[in-house]
């Protein structure tokens, strides 16, 4: 038995420290190296800038909308909403009170709005609560909304949606909201 | 439910099974010490490695010496990254200037790291620099895997070998599997997540002005190549708090994919590996058989009960399924498809929070843990707790046939059976009693987000991930606090090791065997009825001890559910 520790004890730490170097080194800042030349817009999170070069978000990453102006993102438990250095779900349980208490205020307002259908993901915090994206559904339910604010007809509005709406037989179909946005101010401006 | 969610659930095993026996002949060559093509490159890596280690990879071990070795290099890399994140704020590769991580919490992370674990008491973003991640925390990722496929190898040559006295050498397998099998996979897999959308960066925060002209801080990071071997190691700890579920971690229902491929892959490789490793390549697809019925049962459950979505908010008038804690890209079958391999395996990433699935939904993802993560499960870990309960079927065949029983080749004798019993009784002795301890404490009671039996539920969901070395949680528990990080500290460690000494001692014992050839009364391994006994077993030993505990936990929650009773 001592033999078999003392024998260890010369691999254990050496290798200890060469994987650290290999796995923990030239690994990770190896392919930081590849990465950064190879797809550099991805590598550096995906970022979006205005005209002026400013960033105004990531493609990536959801950023909270809550004016009426905008189409809105769904609720979020990350930080006091969208908060990118704190992303978290809700982590309320299926009988929740506290669950069913947002619920029933967001569905009244929703329903103040003129929403009839609520789509589930529209009532519901994301896992992240960095969720960039919305269901058609959740999208449409918010365009007479949208409309009625900017002055537009509602049939414009909705027709946002159905071209920027990303489909995938991996999984359900969805439409970055702020791609959306972007694309409903544009409309405004022109 | 939908047809789309179905043909994502098929199609994603229909692509296992085409990969077990690729993956399974890479596997094998290194389970043999074969030369791989990589050799020319990286021969002479693991050459200077041996030598400057001062490791001979020729010699061979014994079990005893094999798990001392083992015990001790986990020691060493256990108090690496303790001693590394508690001098964190000294560190460079830090542009958030995040402090020293506190004592309890590093004893936590470190022991969760060394044991496949990665249970994350922490918020990563707001914990972890970029050095601790890729330093501390991957090398980890690597390891704590290698050493799982290597403890997998060291049975195989148990039932392989022939009154043999050495089941391996334990340096020469971790090596070769990091070298030739992890890296050169997870420097592809990186390159995918990139090409994805996952950041991989030394920067730290990008300030940005939204649309709406607020301000939003979103943190970059080296992400792409921890994302990589978090996946394919099972390992599960996420660069984020978020986990998978966080867009710069999984950003689309692609990277998702490769994702729940990933965790997978070795796991199932393994299984082929394993029958070619006893002559039979046979055996492997019949261990296979039997994980891939346990597992299409419990991703039917959570999808079903997910795609049914929650009564209480339907009342409030709600359409559709369970969406809260999930993203939209993913949706309910991808998210369900997710939270059963992550749980099957000892992997332990989220894509979706748990804590807010359904009470049925939640309950396979727990359940899978209590049964040991045998369901393909952990990098080696997986295999070897399965070999258990195959012994165990085999036992209890002979009981009924009056036999010796044998398996692959290998009489299974009093020895082999109580060792066997003992790795497998460690996890419901220590989930149900720090669970009911932590149910009596103040400490312990603490902790739950949730009330009634979901606030339960997430208590024993805690220590059966911890002591499952899976690292999902429910979330909503908080586990920061020194009663918790300790007992789950010391749960993962006992979870780990506890199994594999055990594990290790009945491949030294089956390997000093002599070879037992099939016979007209040998019970056949291989065929359908082998493959139900071995899920009866299953069933039986390794998940009728936690029904009570189900009972009181998720159970009592969907009744309430359904009643619309609400804590």
């Amino acid at each position: 038995m001592n033999t078999d520790i003392t024998t260890a004890v010369r691999p254990a730490i050496v290798l200890t420290i060469l994987f650290a170097i290999l796995l923990g080194l030239v690994y990770p800042l190896a392919m930081t190296g590849i990465g950064q030349a190879i797809f550099p817009s991805q590598a550096n999170g995906s970022l979006v800038r205005d005209g002026g070069g400013r960033v105004i978000g990531s493609t990536v990453v959801g950023q909270a909308f809550t004016s009426d102006r905008y189409f809105q993102t769904r609720p979020s438990a990350a930080g006091k909403g969208y908060d990118g250095l704190a992303s978290s779900g809700s982590n309320y349980g299926p009988t929740s009170q506290a669950l069913a208490d947002r619920v029933k205020a967001d569905v009244a307002r929703r329903r103040g709005e003129g929403v009839t259908a609520m789509p589930a993901d529209l009532l519901t915090a994301s896992g992240s609560g960095l969720d960039p994206d919305l269901s058609p559904a959740a999208a449409l339910a918010q365009a007479p909304r949208v409309a009625r604010v900017r002055g537009l007809p509602v049939a414009r509005v909705a027709a946002l949606v159905a071209p920027l709406t990303e489909d995938s037989p991996l999984g359900d179909r969805h439409v970055n909201v702020l791609a959306l946005n972007q694309a409903l101010d544009r409309m405004t401006r022109r | 439910m939908t047809l789309q969610g179905w043909i994502l659930i098929l199609g994603f095993v229909g692509i296992l099974l085409a990969l077990a026996k690729p993956v399974g002949l890479w596997l094998f060559a290194l389970y043999e010490g074969r030369r791989t093509p990589l050799h020319v490159v990286l021969g002479p890596v693991e050459r200077g490695f041996y030598a400057l280690a001062g490791v001979d990879p020729q010699q061979e071990q014994g079990w005893r010496r094999y798990a001392v070795h083992m015990l001790l290099f986990n020691a060493v890399l256990m108090l690496f990254t303790y001693a590394m994140l508690r001098a964190q704020g000294m560190l460079p590769g830090n542009p958030q200037h995040l402090a020293a991580v506190g004592e309890h919490l590093s004893f936590n992370t470190a022991i969760s790291f060394t044991t496949n674990t990665n249970w994350q008491s922490y918020g990563g973003e707001s914990t972890m620099s970029n050095l601790s991640q890729m330093l501390g925390l991957t090398i980890h990722n690597f390891l704590s895997s290698a050493t799982g496929i290597a403890l997998a190898f060291a049975l195989f040559r148990g039932f392989a070998r022939r009154e043999a006295k050495t089941v391996g050498n334990f340096w020469a397998d971790v090596t070769r599997i990091t070298l030739y099998l992890l890296l050169p996979l997870c420097i592809v897999l990186t390159l995918v997540y990139i090409a994805g959308g996952v950041p991989q960066t030394l920067a730290g925060v990008v300030d940005v002005s939204t649309l709406e002209g607020a301000k939003q801080s979103i943190l970059l990071g080296p992400v792409a190549s921890q994302e990589a071997i978090k996946m394919l190691g099972t390992n599960g700890g996420g660069f984020f708090n978020a986990n998978s579920a966080h867009p710069f971690e999984n950003p689309t229902a692609f990277t998702n994919m490769v994702q729940m491929l990933s965790i997978f892959v070795l796991g199932v490789g393994l299984t082929w590996c394993f029958g070619k490793a006893v002559g039979n390549p046979r055996q492997g697809w019949a261990i296979l058989a039997a994980m891939m019925i346990l597992f299409l049962a419990g991703t039917s459950v959570t999808y079903w009960a997910e795609a049914a979505g929650n009564p209480v908010l339907h009342q409030l008038g709600v359409a559709g399924g369970n969406m809260e804690g999930k993203e939209v890209r993913f949706g309910i079958a991808a998210s369900a498809l997710f939270s059963v391999i992550t749980t099957a395996a000892s992997c332990g990433a989220v894509n979706a929070m748990h804590d807010s699935f359904t009470a049925l939904g939640g309950l396979a993802p727990l359940f899978n843990m209590q049964l040991g993560e045998i369901v393909v499960g952990g990098v080696g870990a997986g295999i070897y707790g399965f070999l258990l309960f195959a012994i165990l079927a085999v036992f209890v065949a002979g009981l009924m046939v009056g036999r010796t029983p044998e398996y692959v080749g290998k009489k299974i004798e009093s020895r082999e059976v109580k060792l066997a019993v003992l790795a497998i009784a460690v996890l419901p002795l220590v989930i149900l009693g720090l669970a009911a301890i932590s149910c009596v404490l103040q400490q312990g009671l603490a902790g739950p987000l949730n009330k009634g039996p979901h606030g339960f539920s997430e208590i024993l969901y805690a220590f059966t991930s911890a002591v499952a070395n899976n690292g999902s949680a429910f979330a909503g528990l908080t586990a920061n606090t020194p009663y918790y990080n300790g007992l789950l500290g010391v749960a993962m460690w006992i979870g780990r090791f506890f199994i594999i000494v055990p594990v290790l001692a009945i491949a030294g014992s089956l390997a000093a065997k002599k070879y037992t050839p099939e016979s007209a009364g040998s019970f056949p391994t291989t065929g359908g009825l082998w493959v139900g006994l071995l899920v009866g077993v299953i069933l039986v030993l390794g998940g009728l001890t936690f029904l009570p505990s189900l009972a009181l936990g998720p159970i009592a929650d969907h009744l309430a559910m359904i009643r619309g009773q609400l804590f």
